[in-house]
C-alpha cells in the first residue's frame, strides 16, 4: 500500500511540474524559473513538440492517467489486487521510455538540460521504481 | 496489507496539502501581470524617424515599391503574411520587380499589436527582423489567444537565435514605441482606416488583394521585359 501512496504522491508532483511547463509553453507565465536558462532552449526548441502535440502537455495527461491510477488502486477493494499495480507499472514502463528518449534528445542534440524535465524523469523513475516494489509485494504475499 | 483508516485518513491529508500548495503556486505564476507593455501615443521623437521608413526587403533598383500597413494581431494580415507574401516574394521580390515596405499599423482593439511589432523591432536591431515578423505571424493563433503574448515572442526570440539579454533589455525598455507610433500616425495621414492597406503609386489598396492581383498590379506599373526570340 505504501509503494501505491508514494506513486499517487509523485504522481501528483509530477503533475504540477508538467503543469507549470506547459502554462509557460502556452505563454501563461513570463519566464521559467531555471537556473542555468536552458530550460526556455529546451522548451522552445521544435522538440518541445511530439507528434504535434505538446511535450509538456502529454506530460500533464501522463501524469493525471497515473494519479487516477494510482488512486483507484489505493481503494480497498483493489488494494491486494495485481491487475491495478500492473497497469500503473505499465504505465511508468511507458513514461520512463519517453522520458529517455526525451533526455537522449537533451544530452546529444539540443546538448542543453531543463532542470524540471530532470526533476520529471526522477519522479517517472521513482513511480516505475514503486510500481515494481508493489509487484514484488504482491508476488510475495501470493508466494 | 490495507493500511489502517487513520494511515488513509493521513494519506488523503498530505495529498490534499501538496495540491493545496501546487495549485498556489501554479496561481502565484498566472496571477503575476505582463510582462512587457508597449504604450501607444508616445511622443514621436528624431530617432524615432530619422533614418526609418518601415522595413524593407527587395532591392532599392525594383521598379514598383508597395507600402504594406498592418497589424500583427489581424487575422487577415496574418493570412495576407502567410498564404500571399510567399509567392509575391518568390514572383516578384526575388525577381528585383518590387520593393515591400512594412509599415506598423497596431489597431486600438488588439492588445498585443503594439508588443509584437515591438518585438520585431527587437529582432531588427538584431538583423532578424523578418524572421521573427514571419514566426509571429505564423504563430498569431497561439498568441493571440494568450493572457500574455511577450512571453511567447520572447520563445519566438529565441528559437530565431537572438541574444536573448539585448533583447530584454529592449523589451523591458520599449525603445521603439516612438517608431511603432511614428508608423501609425504616418498610416493616419495616407489615410490608412484598416489593415492590411497597400499604398502603391500614390494609391491606397484596401481590402484582400491576393498575389495574382498584386502581380497583374506590378505588371500594369512596370511590364515585364522579355527577350524577343
Amino acid at each position: 500500500m505504501i509503494y501505491r501512496m508514494g506513486a499517487a504522491l509523485t504522481s501528483l508532483l509530477g503533475l504540477f511540474v508538467s503543469a507549470y511547463l506547459y502554462l509557460y509553453k502556452i505563454g501563461r507565465i513570463g519566464t521559467l524559473a531555471c537556473g542555468s536558462g536552458d530550460c526556455e532552449t529546451v522548451q522552445t526548441s521544435p522538440w518541445s513538440r511530439f507528434l504535434g502535440v505538446d511535450v509538456a502537455l502529454i506530460g500533464l495527461l501522463g501524469y493525471a492517467v497515473l494519479l487516477v491510477v494510482a488512486l483507484l488502486a489505493l481503494r480497498s477493494s483493489q488494494v491486494e489486487r495485481r491487475p491495478p499495480a500492473l497497469l500503473l507499472t505499465g504505465l511508468a514502463a511507458g513514461g520512463v521510455l519517453f522520458t529517455a528518449y526525451l533526455t537522449y534528445l537533451e544530452l546529444f542534440v539540443l546538448h542543453a538540460i531543463c532542470r524540471w524535465c530532470v526533476g520529471s524523469a526522477a519522479m517517472i523513475v521513482t513511480i516505475l521504481i514503486l510500481g515494481l516494489l508493489e509487484l514484488r509485494r504482491l508476488r510475495a504475499g501470493l508466494a | 496489507m490495507a493500511a489502517s483508516p487513520v494511515g488513509m485518513k493521513r494519506f488523503y491529508g498530505l495529498l490534499a496539502a501538496v495540491a493545496v500548495v501546487g495549485i498556489g503556486l501554479l496561481g502565484y505564476q498566472l496571477s503575476k501581470p505582463a510582462t512587457v507593455s508597449i504604450p501607444a501615443n508616445v511622443q514621436v521623437g528624431v530617432k524615432d524617424t530619422a533614418g526609418f521608413h518601415g522595413y524593407v526587403k527587395g532591392v532599392a533598383s525594383a521598379p514598383v515599391e508597395i507600402t504594406e500597413y498592418a497589424d500583427y494581431q489581424c487575422p487577415f494580415c496574418q493570412t495576407f503574411a502567410t498564404l500571399q507574401m510567399p509567392t509575391i516574394e518568390e514572383r516578384l521580390i526575388k525577381t528585383g520587380r518590387l520593393r515591400w515596405r512594412y509599415r506598423d499599423f497596431p489597431l486600438q482593439q488588439h492588445p498585443f499589436s503594439r508588443v509584437a511589432a515591438h518585438s520585431a523591432a527587437c529582432a531588427d536591431d538584431q538583423g532578424k527582423y523578418w524572421d521573427q515578423h514571419q514566426k509571429i505571424y505564423d504563430g498569431q493563433a497561439e498568441w493571440a489567444a494568450a493572457r500574455d503574448a511577450a512571453p511567447i515572442f520572447r520563445q519566438y526570440a529565441q528559437a530565431n537565435g537572438l541574444d536573448l539579454a539585448k533583447y530584454d533589455a529592449c523589451m523591458s525598455g520599449g525603445i521603439h514605441a516612438g517608431r511603432i507610433q511614428a508608423s501609425y500616425e504616418e498610416a493616419v495621414r495616407v489615410g490608412v482606416s484598416s489593415t492590411p492597406t497597400l499604398l502603391v503609386g500614390g494609391r491606397l489598396y484596401q481590402g484582400r488583394l491576393d498575389s495574382d492581383a498584386i502581380t497583374r498590379l506590378v505588371d500594369s506599373l512596370a511590364p515585364k521585359t522579355t527577350s524577343a526570340k
